[in-house]
């Protein structure tokens, strides 16, 4: 995919550049310097309070960063709020689940869709009539498996189905970069892996920027093209998901503890 | 009518309950042909505050029911347009253009300052916007109050509509013949012979300007209740309750959410604005009490409430609703303690003057009996007993599998 794009290659869709933010005196996520390419997958590791949603957040544009900048294209938005950022092409699906809880599954997406068509501002004209609209919702409703659910209000979905539609939401915008946030927790073992081939199948077949924050393991490392490594705000390791996963500070910070244990502590 | 064009005149807004329906339908006749159901000076000023209180109610659950926004200015926009219409008619005149001056002047007010509302909504977020509203508004009746060589004070102005839309305009020379619905169905119960109580029940009209004005209230106040039937159920509506669900993730959806809710308080300003002025024309006499004060403020939320919040068919419900309770509770008072012994406890609680207090408890109880208001309550009735219907056909299928 990527000879398609020559340029793609060498200019970075995605970069943060010295990206900081600090609560108080508590510095959350501390020049972080990254670029992400077009048609790769980088995994986001580390344990909890590392900075990995906070990261996420400055990146798409739900906390305003205290130094750094983020570039989409080249482009400098780091005064840019969250809307404009979506609209520019980053999509965001969230770690805890954030719908529109009394509106029906398919009204959920079917937002997202006119988001990504721009007629949001259309109020001659009723929303049933779009039928362009709609299918493409309906469509990306059945991509995550919830073409059944279409009329059930989101508040009535059990946690794996509002997991999927958060998915499903960010799909139906169609960005350049793809930022899931534990896409799969909370969800039951037979579901996961239709979320998992989504990804996947958007790496295979859309040459865009995926960044994945997930603690499975078998998961970060079956889909990464890269793995970066956040620790208390620091990134602290960044490279081929082997030579990452090997190295000694990564073993130490994260991978070495079990899970139950990296869990508890405050990084 | 055919299917397709009621589903496009109700933008597929249906009332989802024969209940409903049947009250809509109830409403929306004896709107429209009210002088002639209704003889009298009282219940012809009641249609016409009907027809001008929908738009008022329908524009702020715009605001309150579909985009969660809370504000107490919405009598102060109301106050532009009758105030607008009733200072420009004092200046130029008794003409329409004097009428479309203060028209005009009016709604470019209220563009302005709903704005300005509208972008503070940037700034302070809920409860804080809802008291900056609240201080705007004060603010403007005391401006009002204050500037008596324009406003006419606390005295008000009277309000020189057009002669056309007076009751010295006669079009008709002869006098039309009008049906008391009520005292046809009195007349039944009381003399028992239905031919001797549709006599009685048989009514003329002198129709003046004063119908003209009303039948022109009644014309806008359904085209505005079809035009927002049409805004909330149109891709801009879904928006505004994507909004009012989840603000933060209409964000991160690309909404400019800023955007919405200010375009959300200008188009009910204007409206309210729109109603202003028809009040102003119909009402002939424009004051502080009858168009900004904070107790017509609570009225209209209430009536918002009662009908229920964010179906805009609740306004049309609870603004019908509260102003024939509000007018006619007193006269129902009247009659119970007629007969009751002067001084006695029941006469103290039930007299006229203790209006407020039946109306407070008969508000307090359909809050708590309906948290949803009138139509939701409705709509949730008749979704129960379609799933009861529903639930025997299912079963077997259940069963089977």
């Amino acid at each position: 995919m990527a000879s398609l794009h020559p340029q793609s290659a060498s200019e970075p869709v995605l970069e943060t550049r010295g990206l900081t933010i600090n609560f108080g005196g508590h510095v959350a996520v501390n020049q972080v310097s990254c670029a992400f390419h077009a048609g790769t997958l980088t995994s986001i590791v580390g344990p909890n309070g590392a900075g990995k949603t906070t990261w996420f957040n400055l990146i798409s544009g739900q906390l305003a960063a205290s130094a750094g900048s983020v570039h989409l294209f080249d482009q400098d938005i780091t005064a840019l709020g969250a809307a404009a950022r979506a609209d520019k092409g980053l999509g965001r699906a969230f770690q805890l689940t954030n719908l529109f809880p009394n509106l029906t599954a398919l009204e959920n997406v079917r937002l997202a869709v006119a988001s990504r068509y721009r007629i949001g501002h259309v109020f001659w004209q009723m929303a049933s009539r779009r039928r362009d609209i709609s299918d493409r919702a309906a469509a990306y409703l059945e991509q995550v498996n919830l073409g059944k659910r279409a009329d059930t209000p989101v508040a009535n979905l059990p946690h794996g189905d509002q997991r999927k539609l958060e998915v499903a939401l960010m799909l139906a915008l169609e960005p350049e970069v793809f930022m899931f946030d534990e896409p799969t927790a909370g969800m039951s073992v037979d579901e996961v892996p239709v979320i998992l081939d989504l990804i996947a199948d958007i790496k295979n077949k859309q040459n865009k920027v995926i960044l994945l924050v997930e603690h499975k393991m078998d998961v970060v490392r079956s889909l990464s093209d890269r793995i970066v490594v956040l620790h208390n705000g620091e990134l602290v390791a960044d490279g081929e998901p082997s030579e990452v996963i090997a190295s000694p500070i990564v073993q130490e910070a994260y991978l070495g503890a079990p899970q139950e244990d990296t869990a508890g502590e405050e990084g | 009518m055919s299917n397709g064009m009621l589903n496009r005149i109700l933008s597929g807004d249906y009332p989802r309950s024969r209940a409903l329906s049947a009250l809509l339908v109830l409403i929306g006749v004896s709107l429209a042909l009210g002088p002639f159901l209704f003889p009298g000076v009282r219940a012809f000023s009641m249609l016409g505050m009907i027809c001008v209180f929908i738009i008022v109610v329908a524009s702020y659950d715009l605001m309150l029911g579909y985009t969660h926004i809370v504000s107490f200015a919405h009598t102060m926009f109301f106050g532009i347009g009758a105030y607008g219409v009733a200072i420009a008619t004092d200046a130029f005149g008794s003409g329409f253009g004097a009428v479309f001056i203060g028209i005009g002047g009016a709604v470019v007010m209220s563009i302005l300052l709903s704005l300005l509302l509208g972008l503070l909504s940037l700034r302070v977020k809920a409860i804080f916007f809802a008291l900056v509203t609240l201080a705007v508004a004060f603010a403007f009746l005391s401006l009002v109050t204050q500037l008596y060589n324009i406003t006419g004070g606390e005295d008000g102005l009277a309000v020189r509509s057009p002669r056309e839309l007076g009751p010295a305009f006669r079009p008709f020379d002869s006098k039309v013949p009008g049906f008391s619905v009520i005292d046809f169905i009195a007349g039944v119960f009381t003399q028992g012979s239905i031919g001797q109580a549709f006599n009685d029940a048989v009514f003329e009209v002198r129709v003046s300007g004063r119908h003209l004005m009303y039948y022109i209230t009644f014309v806008v106040s359904l085209g505005v209740f079809l035009f927002l039937l049409r805004m909330v159920n149109s891709p801009f509506g879904r928006v505004l309750q994507a909004i009012r669900e989840n603000e933060f993730r209409a964000q991160a959806l690309g909404y400019r959410t800023v955007f919405y809710r200010t375009a959300a308080v200008i188009v009910s300003a204007v409206l309210a604005t729109l109603a202003g002025v028809l009040f102003a024309l119909i009402n002939r006499y424009v004051n502080p009490e009858n168009t900004l004060n904070f107790e017509l403020m609570v009225f209209i939320l209430l009536m918002c409430v009662i009908g229920g919040m964010g179906t805009l068919y609740g306004a049309v419900v609870g603004t019908t609703v509260f102003l024939l309770a509000q007018n006619y509770l007193q006269d129902l008072l009247g009659l119970l303690v007629s007969n009751a012994e002067p001084g006695s406890l029941f006469a103290e609680l039930a007299g006229p003057d203790r209006w407020l207090l039946w109306f407070g408890l008969l508000f307090v109880l359909s809050v708590y009996f309906f948290p949803a208001g009138i139509v939701g309550q409705l709509r949730l009735w008749a979704e129960r007993r379609r799933e009861r219907k529903a639930a025997p056909a299912a079963s077997p299928l259940k069963q089977e599998s």
